[in-house]
């Protein structure tokens, strides 16, 4: 808030001191223009590559994408041209829904114990620092653990390790921005409850909960968007597939998977399925981080 | 506060006693869930990656994964300096040309832009972190790499004349797949974090001691160097750690785009290899020995970025007391 604030007593202070700015020696009036210059051209350097990717991706995959590439089967041989996408779109679906339905009630549990019970008890700190700590481990190397301790196991490449691999990933993410969200809610609600006579965990799941669901929902999607553009541990974990495979077990491929293949292969045909296959995963991902940005941005708690 | 009376009563109206201790329980496990994995990372890659972490293992360049002859004298040699190499220059570089950029768009967005202005940024910056990795490396191997050879090649023909520097820019691989263009793809994925956190850390700096500067007669400039910057340069180096630990884990686009060639060189214009990048790219086909040493580079990985996002935790939270301090 102190920020929205900064640039207007600038301009009101620089408005009587406007005669002053003119007499400024030349180097100073230079050296604070040329700062400005520099800080849009920051801001052009990294918004340029991203208008290029988004430039690319819709026209290089939108002369693929179709009603056909979204339905076929992947070809067997990288060579072919045509062919679609399917088996990708259904296996990161399923593997991304299934990671979903793992990560969300656990991090949200954990974020009611971090902000409802631990808050600053030693061991919630701990967690807190480990669930940051966690959201920095590369997703390969929850790739790897998964494959050590599930695929070596089970001896089975599938959906399901990929969409462990990927709760793994979501999992501190969901924690910390539900927290952050739990944290917004005035006490004041949780009193009233407890007033009325309800217990602890009538209260937390009653009141607290509804209070900061839009913020928590939007949390999640981010975290969905996240996981769903992951490509690493699900190439070491889930194998491939050519056909659509509904299946939570049996090798299965995804988007990100396909547009790894795709990419390294020299072929015309593979090229341009990459390039369809990022479009509709950026399709895929967007959808999510936009509604994510609505909920939240529509029904956010005011902070106090 | 008769608390007696009033768990007496409830107790014997309310069955809900024991829902609350399963509550507090469930709500702990899941909570706990983040140590045990992490333990669980620790434990269960160790001990599958334990036949390779030898000496040679962390001493050695020499990769010598599949030897036809096993008791050549090229036996299979695992050696991951290569790789540690490629994975620190491609963090460099990476790290040289966001830190700049972030930081030039956190001070646009908290001390330049009009309030209108600054919700778009806000949202492009959230666009750019949003971008799948892969798509970032598709992009990367099919237009950028290509499309920087010439820059390549203009830069080894002017600076490459230079003594020690000028190995740096030496002859450029042809397919333009290289430590370099690994470096900028990644830097581009980086810059959303530590802008983000950069813009947080700016934001708290006092009003009183930019209106300060200003009364003394400051440009904006003078008022973010004396002012903004010192205040948050705790919070900077904790953004930019971040960073760093991003960027060091970073696999499929550098993958992608780093040329898969084992060879350690000063020259940014070749091909190399990166942690993340070999374990993806060989783990396909590997089994016995390879599988335990690419196992062990992600036991490095891990190490290495859990050492350094905690860190970052240390420096931004010390550096988050500080500023409360001098804030209040």
């Amino acid at each position: 808030m102190s920020v929205s604030t900064a640039s207007r007593p600038t301009a009101a202070a620089s408005a009587p001191l406007d005669l002053r700015r003119s007499s400024l020696p030349l180097r100073r009036r230079l050296v604070d223009n040329f700062s400005k210059v520099l800080m849009m051209l920051a801001l052009l350097i990294a918004v340029i590559p991203l208008g290029l990717v988004v430039y690319y991706v819709i026209r290089k995959g939108g002369g693929v994408l179709d009603g056909d590439f979204l339905t076929s089967d992947i070809p067997r041989s990288a060579r072919r041209l045509g062919g679609g996408m399917a088996p990708a779109i259904v296996g990161t679906l399923l593997t991304t829904g299934t990671a979903a339905a793992m990560a969300i009630p656990l991090g949200v549990l954990g974020a009611i114990y971090l902000n409802e019970y631990g808050k600053q008890r030693p061991l919630a700190r701990l967690v807190r620092t480990m669930a940051d700590v966690m959201t920095g481990v590369p997703s390969i190397v929850m790739g790897l653990f998964i494959l050590v301790i599930w695929v070596l196991n089970v001896k089975e490449k599938s959906a399901f390790a990929g969409a462990l691999a990927l709760a793994c990933l979501m999992l501190p993410v969901i924690i910390r921005s539900t927290e952050e969200m739990l944290r917004l809610v005035p006490d004041e609600l949780r009193q009233a409850s407890a007033a009325l006579g309800a217990r602890r965990w009538k209260t937390t799941v009653s009141v607290v909960l509804p209070a900061a669901i839009s913020g928590i929902v939007s949390g999640v999607m981010l975290a969905i968007a996240r996981a769903a553009g992951e490509t690493a541990p699900l190439i070491v974990v889930m194998g491939i597939t050519f056909e659509v495979n509904w299946s939570l077990s049996g090798q299965n491929t995804a988007l990100p998977a396909q547009i790894f293949n795709n990419a390294t292969e020299p072929y015309p045909g593979a090229e341009l399925r990459a390039w369809g296959a990022a479009l509709t995963l950026m399709v895929i991902v967007l959808l999510f981080t936009v509604v994510a940005r609505l909920i939240s941005s529509r029904f956010a708690i005011k902070e106090r | 506060m008769t608390v007696v009376d009033k768990t007496a009563t409830l107790t014997r109206k309310d069955p809900g006693r024991h829902a609350d201790r399963l509550f507090w329980a469930l709500c702990v496990s899941a909570g706990l869930a983040v140590l045990v994995i992490l333990g669980l990372i620790l434990a269960s890659m160790l001990q599958q990656a334990l036949p390779a972490l030898t000496k040679e293992f962390f001493t050695s360049s020499t990769w010598v994964p599949n030897d036809p002859d096993e008791a050549g004298p090229l036996h299979p040699q695992y050696g991951s300096l290569t790789f540690l190499y490629g994975t620190v220059i491609v963090s460099v570089i990476a790290l040289l040309v966001a830190v700049p950029v972030s930081i030039g768009i956190a001070l646009f967005l908290t001390e330049l832009a009009p309030r209108r202005v600054r919700g778009s940024v806000v949202l492009l910056i959230d666009l750019l972190a949003a971008v799948p990795s892969v798509v970032f490396g598709l992009w990367g191997i099919l237009v950028a790499a290509p499309a920087l050879v010439p820059v390549y090649e203009w830069l080894h023909d002017t600076l490459g004349g230079i003594p020690v520097v000028g190995s740096l820019f030496g002859e450029t691989v042809t397919s333009g797949r290289n430590f370099m263009t690994a470096g900028l793809i990644v830097a581009i994925m980086i810059i959303p974090i530590i802008t983000s956190i950069s813009r947080e850390v700016f934001a708290t700096v006092p009003n009183s001691d930019k209106q300060a500067a200003y009364a003394l007669g400051a440009t904006r400039w003078e008022m973010i160097k004396g002012a903004v910057l010192p205040h948050s340069f705790g919070g900077v180096v904790g953004a930019v750690i971040l960073g760093l630990g991003r960027a060091m884990g970073e696999t499929i686009a550098v993958a992608l785009v780093i040329g898969s060639a084992v060879q350690i060189t000063p020259n940014l214009f070749q091909s190399g290899y990166a942690l993340p990048a070999v374990i993806v790219n060989l783990f396909g086909e590997a089994s016995g020995d390879l599988r335990a040493s690419l196992i062990g580079m992600g036991v490095v990985l891990f190490l290495l970025t859990v050492a350094v996002n905690l860190l970052a935790r240390v420096v931004v939270r010390r550096a988050e007391i500080r500023m409360k301090g001098a804030g209040a």
